[in-house]
């Protein structure tokens, strides 16, 4: 079959199940888009690169297919950056491509010529530049291939303008294979059978799960396991969702603002059960404190995360998923019938945590951000998928709006980067189009990426922007009044547009609350519009996340409300 | 924890930019390259790749764990310790004076070494051998003035079952 290089790759986007892309046209790939419009592929029309990268990463984390984002090359290149970086630390998978000027004009500073390949070497799980038009049927094969299996992450195609253009042979690909990528799903079964036998003599054990096993797809598998050897679980910032935030046996999120029981039951448990996790060290704080009377099993399906920040007791290398399924197997054969009586000292000094130091904020007579996210998430039962901005927005959502299934909680975890929230947003809405899709914003970071204000009117994409407005760079205004004597270098907002007239501008619905009496009825009337909203709570400008650690203290050394 | 000297070579994809995800990795992580070499194989798709490096035992671990995960990297083996033979070649320009060349060739001489180019005022000396054999090489040629001096790097295998 003779097809263009353009056409082959519409070919292979169906094949490989891409039925959206997010991206922003250019010269070096206006021979893609001529194909792409020829298919039934939606495009979405970013109105910043940055934004359809982000977008593509919440649309693949809402649901279960690898995004895909399309640029110009120079400039429309160097927009995805960020994005690239954020899907990287938190393994999203994501196929970005790249428009480069003429294989002939490389190496010439060309116009809009810029080495992206070079640039995003560190921030990719792997990328290409397509040397000929030969070679690009199987780097895009490859590509998909990467992006989705192992370690998910994003995987980066640049290709020239002529191989866009070219005609060749066009044979489709069956397989895919690597010689030198051989990703380890099947666990060790010995260290399995180990882990059972430490579960078995344990007082004290606790779960940590992370990404990994909502990447894996092994949340459900997690929840029987738990439940089944009746062990607490707590979960990283990108764990939310992998155990059911209204179970008795949850202790809320681990960390810097993790709750008073999930920190000291880590810090004091004698097994702790690491499951697709990599200890950023915003969850360990002092490494050396960390869990420190503790059996460390750490299940991981990429070897560089084991021993890389924490020692482990026992390491074992495959899939969250399969790991779980066969300890679920191990467990079954296990005699538990004295579980219940065993782990009740442990559950019982747990609930005493709990009720002695439960996650908190001062009542007051001003409007506080967590009574909105409470709001929130009684009104929408807990069901919404809910992506966030990063500062205090970002934790209160995950302090205060609680999980019971994966993929509904959408967050720059790794990289932690301002502008997220309303592309993710505007991804997940993508995925999901039936769900409610709330961004948790910030004052400061949703001004980062708010152009995508008209992307979501222009796609029809109801997406709703909660902003818990205090006028703020929140976060680092609460570091400079805890660690700087309240030096408040920069990070007044005091110049902000109005959010409702924004909105408005957009051809979207604005609101506003300033007063806690008003925030139900605004919630309920942006949460019942048809199309995207922007809901501005003008909230109390100094109020602080707790718990909190300070850097590099041991995470049970929490400052308290 | 000591830190130790430890040689890896691997094998990679013979294709441009391999050997900047190899070096970038090493920078990027903080990891320190002492030497690096590379070359093709019989194999024209496939390069070796020779890094020495110096690192506690749980940094050579996160390094070699790091360089596994590279797509391009096909096989990697650490090559420290005697089951390999690792070489280096130098050339040593050393300066020589009328009364000390006698003494320079018969250096040359003990250490099975060549003298590649003379000149009135220099020799260059080219050596090959194992780290320590360089080592005594230059610290003897030290004292009569070494000009320049090229070194190749490490390279290294694993020794064949007898
Ligand atoms: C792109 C980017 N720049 C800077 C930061 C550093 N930073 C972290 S939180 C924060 C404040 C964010 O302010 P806002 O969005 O208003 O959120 P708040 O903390 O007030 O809820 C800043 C500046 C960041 N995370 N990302
Ligand atoms: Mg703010």
């Amino acid at each position: 079959m003779k097809l263009t290089g353009a056409q082959i790759l519409m070919e292979i986007l169906k094949e490989e199940g891409v039925d959206t892309i997010f991206g922003f046209p250019g010269g070096a790939v206006i021979d893609i888009y001529d194909e792409l419009i020829k298919t039934d592929i939606r495009h979405i029309l970013v109105r910043h690169e940055q934004g359809a990268v982000h977008a593509a990463d919440g649309y693949a984390r809402a649901g279960d297919k690898v995004g895909v984002c399309l640029v110009t090359s120079g400039p429309g290149a160097t927009n995805t950056v960020t994005g690239i970086a954020s899907a990287y630390m938190d393994s999203i998978p994501m196929v970005i491509l790249t428009g480069q000027v003429p294989t002939q004009l490389i190496g010439n500073d060309a116009f809009q010529e810029v080495d992206i390949v070079g640039i995003t070497r560190p921030c990719t799980k792997h990328n290409y530049l397509v040397p000929s038009a030969e070679a690009f049927p199987r780097i895009i094969k490859e590509a998909f291939y990467l992006a989705r299996s192992g370690r998910p992450g994003p995987v980066l195609i640049d290709i020239p303008k002529d191989v866009g253009k070219a005609v060749i042979d066009y044979k489709p690909i069956k397989e895919v294979q690597l010689k030198s990528y051989n990703p380890t799903y099947e666990p060790n079964m010995k260290q399995l059978r180990k882990v059972v036998d430490l579960v078995e003599a344990s007082q004290r054990p606790v779960i940590f799960a992370g990404g990994g096993v909502i990447l894996s797809g092994a949340a459900a598998e997690l929840t029987q396991f738990a439940r089944n050897v009746r062990i607490p679980v707590t979960t990283s910032l990108m764990g939310l969702g992998n155990f059911p935030g209204t179970d008795p046996l949850w202790l809320g999120m681990l960390g810097m603002h993790g709750t008073y029981r999930a920190n000291m039951s880590t810090g004091a448990c004698d097994l702790l059960l690491a499951i697709g996790v990599r200890f950023d060290d915003r969850v360990t704080g002092k490494t050396d404190a960390f869990a420190a009377q503790a059996k460390i099993v750490h299940i991981d399906i990429d070897p560089t995360s084991i021993r890389k920040n924490i020692p482990v007791t026992i390491p074992i290398v495959g899939d969250c998923k399969i790991s779980l399924q066969h300890l679920n197997q191990l467990i079954e054969q296990t005699d538990l019938t004295d579980i219940e009586k065993k782990r009740q000292s442990w559950l019982d000094q747990i609930e005493e945590w709990k009720n002695t130091k439960p996650l908190a904020y001062k009542q007051e007579d001003t409007l506080k951000p967590q009574f909105v996210v409470e709001k929130l998430y009684e009104l929408t039962k807990g069901e919404a998928i809910i992506t966030t901005e990063v500062g205090q927005n970002q934790m209160w959502a995950a302090q205060y709006y609680h999980f019971d299934r994966p993929n509904h909680f959408i967050t720059s975890g790794g990289l932690g980067c301002m502008g997220f929230g309303l592309p993710a947003a505007i991804g997940a809405q993508m995925a999901c189009p039936d769900k409610l899709v709330i961004d948790i914003a910030g004052d400061g970071s949703i001004q980062m990426n708010i152009q995508e204000m008209a992307t979501a009117v222009q796609s029809g994409l109801p997406v709703k922007v909660v902003i818990l407005n205090n006028a703020y760079l929140g976060m680092v205004r609460q570091w400079q009044e805890l660690f700087y004597e309240k030096r408040y270098a920069c990070t007044g907002m005091d110049c902000a547009p109005d959010f409702v007239k924004l909105a408005e501008a957009y051809g979207a619905l604005g609101l506003r609350a300033t007063k806690p009496q008003d925030v139900e009825a605004v919630l309920k009337e942006g949460l019942a519009a048809s199309g995207p909203v922007i809901m501005d709570f003008k909230v109390d400008r100094e109020e602080s996340v707790y718990p909190m650690v300070p850097a590099g203290a041991p995470i049970t050394e929490m400052l308290l409300v | 924890m000591e830190e130790k000297k430890h040689t890896m070579t691997m094998l990679v994809d013979n294709q441009p930019g391999v050997l900047s995800r190899v070096s970038g990795l090493f920078s990027g992580k903080g990891f320190n390259i002492e030497s690096l070499c590379t070359a093709p194989t019989m194999d024209p798709k496939v390069s070796r790749i020779t890094i020495v490096t110096k690192a506690n035992p749980p940094v050579i671990e996160q390094v070699e764990k790091q360089l596994r995960k590279l797509i391009n990297v096909i096989k990697l083996r650490d090559m420290t310790g005697a089951r390999a033979v690792k070489r280096e070649m130098a050339l040593i320009c050393v300066k020589a004076r009328p009364d000390l060349r006698a003494e320079i060739l018969r250096i040359v001489d003990i250490f099975r070494c060549k003298v590649i180019d003379v000149g009135t005022e220099h020799y260059i000396i080219e050596v090959t051998g194992d780290e320590g054999k360089l080592k005594a090489l230059i610290n003897l040629l030290k004292p009569m003035g070494i000009k320049k001096i090229a070194r190749s790097g490490s390279l290294a295998l694993y020794r064949e079952p007898k």
